[in-house]
């Protein structure tokens, strides 16, 4: 027996090229890269300045960092959780690590340390949904405040100047290798890699087993519980990377730093594919959904809308993006 | 050496209902009008003919079944009925008169109640909340009488002889309550034919026994009752009259007191099924080698001092009534439920089993008796749910390798005969036969020597039915313990090679070959 999905004889171009779009339209994926390229195609006429390599680099730069959190997030909701806490987490361990700077540790070591402590927060998380039994909106919604708080205890509420950080460190955030910035190749590989891993690694599939049916992971052997506190370590650990990464980039610290950030990447999510229930949901979906947020923001700000509009219109997108789902995809299954 | 299917027929359980059968209702209809008439009802979907000229009538004070195996079209049916499809030809006739039903409120309006084989049920809610929904929807009352409902919701429950209380929350009821409480709510509406889907596919015995005491006591009072089912002896016991579906025709409808068990399935399934169940060992069951030895377990209040050896090549039943600890021991053993005393030996050698990844480990693996929440995942692709037990042989450095999962899936459809469009298709999508033989695989890609069977065959149609039970005893030929859970005293009877009978926890003794018997079975399991 097989699947349909044999390849097909060898043809011609055209043939080919009628299959891909076919393919495109048919995957969540396909419909948001379809999107995306006509909005381009359009703002390049709108703005002469949007197809420029700067413009380019400039987009990229501000979703790749959220970007890596939104990996987390993708993975969460997948297991059928959701984390609330990563814009709290990543100000705090971009704090601590400034904090331990200040007070005179190399911040080579001040780094390493923060992020272990970012991944301890999703151990303290994952302990609460796992053993203690609460759900993982509550307890994260817990943390976001404890986090968000401790890390304005940590600043006493003024941004802390890293300026005095070595070059080296900052390059991380603001260098170029080959022409690409730091900031966009490590997100780059980390999409790749996590992508790759959905598909294929036997750990994620766990994930996705989880997400999809608890009660039925659990009477296939598969050890639930571990793989949902591993799910949160992963999300404050990529959360907590993000704050290391932003403090090299900007060179400060400060206490509400990403607040809000937790919404936009669950609206990235969710304009990706993956279902606030679980079992549903791809890294690349969830890539391409922040990357439609920040093009539209970029465009907003090339034709001159006034920033106060750029909520609204996200809102407004998410809604879209989810009803175009539910019509061309989930009705009728 | 199965006894012939009449005599596995006779009534064990419920009660005969009969006298009342004939009794003239005193609801004010005149005699001999059917409550409702289906005149040649046809409906199409894209791709198939759902219905085609079925007709059936159902007279006030009786029960009728429909059968038919899964896709014969009784769901469909049902749904014209209750208003969610509309007839593309044909007509719905209520008390003589012909109905349009646009929807499930006409529906309700004229005195059809529908529950469904789901409970549809607000859990956080009273019962009495739930049983006036439709009541307290149409009020035009600014502040709810709550007072008055509890005390109607007392009087109509007190008509069904239920341990009910109006101001029970219903997540504190048992899945039997809270169907009566669905029939309650049904009859809030005044309904006068109420429309039972499957309702017994998630009870036990002793439940479906206290849910046709009250079906009966309910026709009593002149309410007709379409009974839909897959269980051959309950419509034998209940229904006075079955209406026989396969593949969206009507093949016949019968009296119950004429005509026979096997009559019927063969109508069913459109061929004489010869051989109900597969021939037994033929060697003494207790005679190979023991591959498993349990003794005194026990776990918690659910069960006590049980002790038995499954063999080499064996299928052992395990029967009980509810609340007998039939699924728990099975559990237990598999580290699904934690064990408070006793001893697990694998091949003659006590083993430590702490959670299910140590059973599979030892090669024993358990079929949950509720596919839908415990078995599958449901938004998954077949190829996705045989995997799910045992990653390990299909990946490298935890690494899938996604071609032999693919191959590894192709062979169990063919292996087990899985009906289905390829590995990619998503398994709410099968019919309840097919998605069991999915889970089947699943279980047997890790190659176990034991498998405990928790209800095998509940809520599957009879070809799927007599496939899976032939499945077991190929694995038994092949050197396999088999332990089959089941509520079905014929399947039990006609499958197994020794049966352990549970009573209220404990063990009631274990028999095998002639002394496997209807009475002797139920007796033991009432502990007699």
């Amino acid at each position: 027996m097989e699947s349909g999905h044999t390849t097909p004889p060898a043809d011609n171009g055209a043939g080919l090229a009628r299959r891909t779009w076919g393919r495109l339209s048919r995957f969540r994926e396909g419909t948001l890269i379809l999107t995306i390229i006509g909005i381009c195609i359009l703002m390049s006429f709108l703005s002469p300045y949007f197809l420029t390599p700067d413009n380019l680099r400039t987009t990229i730069l501000s979703f790749a960092i959220n970007g890596i959190v939104v990996i987390g997030m993708t993975i969460v909701m997948v297991n059928g959780g959701i984390d609330l806490s990563v814009g709290s987490v990543m100000a705090l361990i971009g704090a601590v690590a400034g904090r331990l700077y200040q007070s005179g540790v190399s911040i080579w070591i001040a780094a390493p340390i923060a992020l272990v402590m970012g991944a301890l927060l999703g151990l303290f998380n994952g302990f609460f949904i796992t053993r203690v039994g609460l759900s993982p909106f509550i307890t994260t919604l817990a943390m976001l405040s404890i986090a968000r708080g401790a890390a304005f205890v940590v600043t006493q509420g003024i941004p802390l100047s890293l300026y005095s950080m070595p070059d080296s460190f900052k390059a991380i955030g603001r260098g170029d290798v080959a022409g690409v910035p730091v900031v966009i190749g490590i997100f780059i590989i980390f999409v790749i890699l996590a992508d790759f891993l959905m598909r294929r690694s036997t750990i994620l599939r766990r994930v996705v087993y989880t997400g999809s049916s608890e009660k039925a992971a659990l009477f296939s052997g598969i050890n639930v519980r571990a793989v949902k506190m591993g799910v949160y370590i992963l999300s404050s650990f990529l959360a907590g990377l993000g704050g290391i990464l932003s403090i090299a980039r900007f060179a400060t610290a400060t206490p509400y730093f990403a607040s809000g950030l937790e919404l936009q990447a669950i609206s990235a999510c969710v304009i990706g594919g993956a279902s606030l229930a679980g079992g549903d949901g791809t890294i690349i979906g969830s890539v391409f959904g922040i990357a439609l947020l920040a093009i539209i923001t970029t465009s907003m700000i090339l034709l001159n809308v006034s920033v106060y509009w750029q909520d609204l219109v996200s809102g407004l997108i998410l809604l879209t993006a989810v009803s175009i789902d539910y019509f061309t995809h989930s009705k009728g299954k | 050496m199965n006894p012939p299917p009449a005599a596995r027929n006779r009534r064990v359980v419920a009660p005969p209902l009969l006298s009342n059968k004939q009794q003239e209702s005193e609801v004010g209809q005149v005699p001999g009008t059917p409550i409702l008439e289906v005149k040649n009802i046809s409906k199409r979907f894209p791709g198939t003919q759902a219905l085609a000229g079925v007709s059936l009538s159902v007279s006030p004070g009786s029960i009728h079944a429909v059968v038919g195996e899964n896709g014969a079209g009784k769901s469909t049916l049902m749904n014209v009925i209750a208003g969610v499809y509309q007839p593309d030809e044909g007509a719905v006739v209520i008390d003589g008169a012909e109905a349009r039903i646009e929807n499930p409120y006409d529906a309700q309006k004229l005195g059809v109640g529908f529950v469904h084989q789901e409970i549809a049920l607000c859990q956080h809610l009273t019962v009495a909340e739930n049983i006036f929904m439709s009541t307290i929807n149409d009020s035009n009352q600014l502040i709810m009488n709550m007072n008055g409902y509890y005390r109607r919701a007392a009087e109509l429950l007190s008509a069904f002889g239920a341990d009910i209380r109006p101001r029970q929350r219903v997540s504190e009821l048992t899945i039997s309550q809270q169907q009566v409480v669905e029939i309650a709510k049904a009859l809030s509406m005044n309904c006068r034919l109420i429309i039972l889907d499957e309702p017994t596919a998630a009870l036990t015995e002793a439940e479906t026994e206290a849910l046709f005491s009250i079906v009966h006591r309910l026709v009593k009072t002149g309410i007709g009752v379409l009974y839909i089912s897959h269980r051959m002896r309950e419509v034998f016991e209940n229904c006075d009259t079955i209406t026989i579906l396969r593949d969206g025709k009507l093949i016949d409808t019968v009296h119950t007191a004429e005509t026979t068990t096997s009559a019927v399935v063969d109508k069913m399934v459109g061929r004489a099924l010869s051989e109900l169940y597969p021939p037994k060992l033929s060697a003494e069951p207790d005679e190979g080698e023991v591959l498993l030895e349990i003794r005194n377990l026990a776990s918690h209040g659910d069960f006590r001092g049980v002790s038995f050896r499954l063999h080499r090549g064996e299928i052992l039943g395990l029967f009980g009534l509810m609340g007998a600890g039939r699924s728990e021991i099975a559990k237990t053993i598999c580290g699904l439920q934690e064990r408070t005393a006793g001893e697990v030996l694998v091949h003659g050698t006590a083993v430590r089993i702490a959670s299910y990844p140590d059973a599979i480990s030892h090669g024993m693996v358990y079929l949950t008796e509720d596919r839908k929440t415990e078995g599958l995942f449901l938004p998954m692709s077949l190829k996705h749910n045989i995997s799910a037990i045992d990653l390990r042989s299909i990946s490298a450095r935890a690494l899938i390798n996604s071609k032999k999962e693919s191959t590894r899936a192709s062979g169990y459809i063919s292996l087990l005969g899985i009906r289905a469009t390829g590995i990619q298709q998503k398994v709410a999508s099968l019919s309840g036969g097919n998605q069991q033989k999915v889970l089947i695989g699943k279980l047997l890609s890790v190659e176990p020597r034991i498998l405990f069977m928790d209800e095998p065959t509940r809520g599957i149609d009879v070809g799927a039915k007599s496939e899976i039970h032939k499945l077991l005893r190929d694995l038994a030929r092949k050197g396999v313990g088999i332990v089959v859970i089941s509520s079905e005293l014929p399947e039990i009877i006609g499958l197994c090679d020794r049966v352990l009978v549970m009573h209220q926890g404990t063990s009631t003794g274990i028999m095998k070959g002639r002394e496997i018997t209807e009475e002797a079975v139920i007796r033991r399991a009432s502990g007699i």
